[in-house]
C-alpha cells in the first residue's frame, strides 16, 4: 500500500506492507537513520518521534496509520544550520555518550519545552521516564534540557522567561 | 526484529464503517485502537488477525470525557493522556488519575485507548479493575443497537471479553455519586512496567456508613471484583479494623502466580496492604468530599 507523510516538513511516500512499522519505515523506506531502533517492544524510547507533536514510540504505531499525519525526527530539529536548543544543550552539558538514546530524548525535550518552556527538574524526569539511557547519564540529560529552557531563543518558543537553575 | 504476520488493512471513517467491516469480516477481523497493546502481541505473533481495521481515525468521534445523567462518560478512544489530565476525572473518579499516572508512561499514555486497555483485557491491565471498582457500566454497539454491560458482564477473564465479533466497544460510563471517594495503589518494579500487584477501591458514604465499597485487585488472578470484601465493607462505619477485615478477604479471595515480578506469598501480601492503603485514601476522599 501507498504510504504518504509529512516528515520534517516534506511530503514523503513510499509502497509498503500493511505490516511494516513506522519505525522501519522511517528508517528503510525514507532513508531517515537518526531515528533509532531499540528494543522493539515499546519499552527503550529510542524511536520517539514526534507524531503531530507528540512523542510516540514509532516501533510501536503502522506506518499505515501515519499516513496523512505530520511527524518530525531528530533530522527535523536543526532550523536553518541553526541547532535547536535543546541540541546546543546536549553539547553545553555532556547530555549523551553513545548517544543511542539522543534523538528520543531530544524530541521528547523539544515537546515538553513546546508545552511547557520551563519545566522544573522532576518535569523534566517524568517526561523521560518512558525512555531508557543505557548510558544511565539522565542527570546530564535533565541538565541539558533546563539548559534549552534557559538559553530558548524567542523564535523558539512562545516564552523565553528565564529563571536561575 | 518483531514485526506481525502479514494482515489486511483498511481504515475505518466511522463508528458506523468499523461495524460494517467487523461484520463483513467477522472472526478474522481485530480492531486497532491506540494499538499499544495489539501491536506488541501482534509483533510476538501472539495474536494474528487476518484483517486488522485501524480505528485512529475515531480518535475525534470517540474520544471525549463529559457528565451527563448522573454519570461521567468516556468514549472508547479517548487517550490515557486525556484521562490523567482531565479536571472531571480528577474530580469524580481520582482513582482513574491514580490509574492513569502510573500506567506504562508517558510517550505510550499519548496513544493507548481506555477502549483498547478494555478489550484487551490483559490479566495486569489496570483500567478493567478500575472501572469495575467504580460499578462502571460500558456501552458495546453493533448491528441490533447498544448493549449496556456492567463490567463483571464485560470481562470474561484474561485477554476475553463478551464483545462479539461484529460489535465495538462505544463508551464508559461511571455513576457519579454524591459522597464518594475512590483510589488506586499499584507497586511495580520499574516505570512502565505492568503490576506486580495492584488494587483498587470505591467508596460511598451517607450518614457514616458505606452504602457501598468496591473493591477490584490486578495482576493477582482476582476475579472482577473481590466479592466477598465488598460484602464486608457494606453497611459498616469505616474504621481500621473494617479495612483490615476486608483487605484479609481481598488477599484470600485471589490466585496469583509466581513469576519473575515475585512469588505467592508476596503478591499476597501486597494485594491485603494495597487493598488496605485504597480503602484508607477512598475513604478519606470521600469525606473529604473530593472525589
Amino acid at each position: 500500500m501507498q504510504v504518504t507523510v509529512t516528515i520534517n516538513g516534506e511530503e514523503r511516500s513510499a509502497d509498503v506492507e500493511p505490516r511494516t512499522l513506522l519505525v522501519h519505515f522511517i528508517r528503510d523506506d525514507l532513508d531517515l537513520t537518526g531515528t533509532h531502533w531499540g528494543c522493539d517492544t515499546s519499552n527503550c524510547g529510542a524511536c520517539v518521534v514526534l507524531f503531530d507533536g507528540e512523542p510516540l514510540k514509532s516501533c510501536t504505531m503502522l506506518a499505515a496509520t501515519a499516513a496523512g499525519h505530520e511527524i518530525t525526527t531528530v533530522e527535523g530539529l536543526a532550523a536553518g544550520g541553526e541547532l535547536d536548543p535543546v541540541q546546543q544543550g546536549f553539547i553545553e552539558c555532556h547530555g549523551q555518550q553513545i548517544g543511542f538514546c539522543t534523538p528520543g530524548m531530544l524530541l521528547t525535550a523539544r515537546a515538553l519545552l513546546d508545552a511547557n518552556p520551563d519545566p522544573s527538574e522532576h518535569e523534566i524526569r517524568e517526561a523521560i521516564s518512558g525512555q531508557i539511557c543505557r548510558c544511565t547519564g539522565y542527570s546530564n540529560i535533565v541538565k541539558a534540557v533546563r539548559w534549552a529552557a534557559e538559553n530558548a531563543p524567542a523564535t523558539t518558543t512562545t516564552t523565553t522567561t528565564t529563571t536561575g537553575a | 526484529m518483531q514485526v506481525p504476520a502479514p494482515f489486511e488493512y483498511e481504515r475505518a471513517t466511522s463508528v458506523q464503517h468499523a461495524l460494517e467491516l467487523l461484520r463483513a469480516r467477522g472472526p478474522d477481523a481485530r480492531l486497532l485502537a491506540g494499538g499499544h497493546s495489539l501491536l506488541p502481541m501482534m509483533k510476538l505473533r501472539l495474536a494474528a488477525p487476518e484483517f486488522l481495521i485501524d480505528i485512529d481515525p475515531l480518535a475525534g468521534e470517540l474520544g471525549y470525557i463529559r457528565e451527563q445523567d448522573g454519570e461521567l462518560r468516556v468514549g472508547a478512544m479517548t487517550r490515557h493522556r486525556a484521562l490523567l489530565e482531565s479536571d472531571a476525572v480528577a474530580r469524580h473518579a481520582t482513582i482513574i488519575t491514580d490509574a492513569e499516572r502510573v500506567i506504562a508512561d508517558p510517550v505510550v499514555r499519548n496513544r493507548g485507548t481506555i477502549g483498547g486497555a478494555l478489550c484487551q483485557a490483559d490479566p495486569a491491565e489496570d483500567l478493567s479493575a478500575v472501572c469495575a471498582a467504580l460499578e462502571a457500566t460500558v456501552v458495546v454497539r453493533g448491528a441490533d443497537g447498544d448493549r449496556v454491560l456492567t463490567m463483571p458482564e464485560f470481562h470474561r477473564g484474561p485477554y476475553e471479553t463478551a464483545v462479539g465479533d461484529a460489535e465495538m466497544l462505544i463508551e464508559v460510563r461511571i455513576p457519579l455519586h454524591p459522597v464518594a471517594g475512590s483510589a488506586y495503589e499499584k507497586v511495580e518494579r520499574r516505570v512502565g512496567d505492568w503490576a506486580v500487584a495492584a488494587a483498587g477501591a470505591a467508596v460511598r458514604l451517607h450518614a457514616g456508613v458505606i452504602t457501598r465499597a468496591g473493591i477490584a485487585l490486578t495482576a493477582v488472578g482476582a476475579g472482577v471484583t473481590s466479592g466477598a470484601a465488598e460484602q464486608a465493607l457494606a453497611g459498616q462505619p469505616p474504621s481500621e479494623a473494617t479495612f483490615a477485615a476486608a483487605a484479609e478477604l481481598a488477599a484470600r479471595d485471589c490466585s496469583p502466580t509466581t513469576d519473575q515480578r515475585g512469588s505467592v506469598e508476596y503478591k499476597r501480601h501486597l494485594a491485603r496492604e494495597l487493598t488496605l492503603r485504597a480503602l484508607r485514601t477512598a475513604t478519606a476522599r470521600a469525606l473529604r468530599g473530593d472525589a
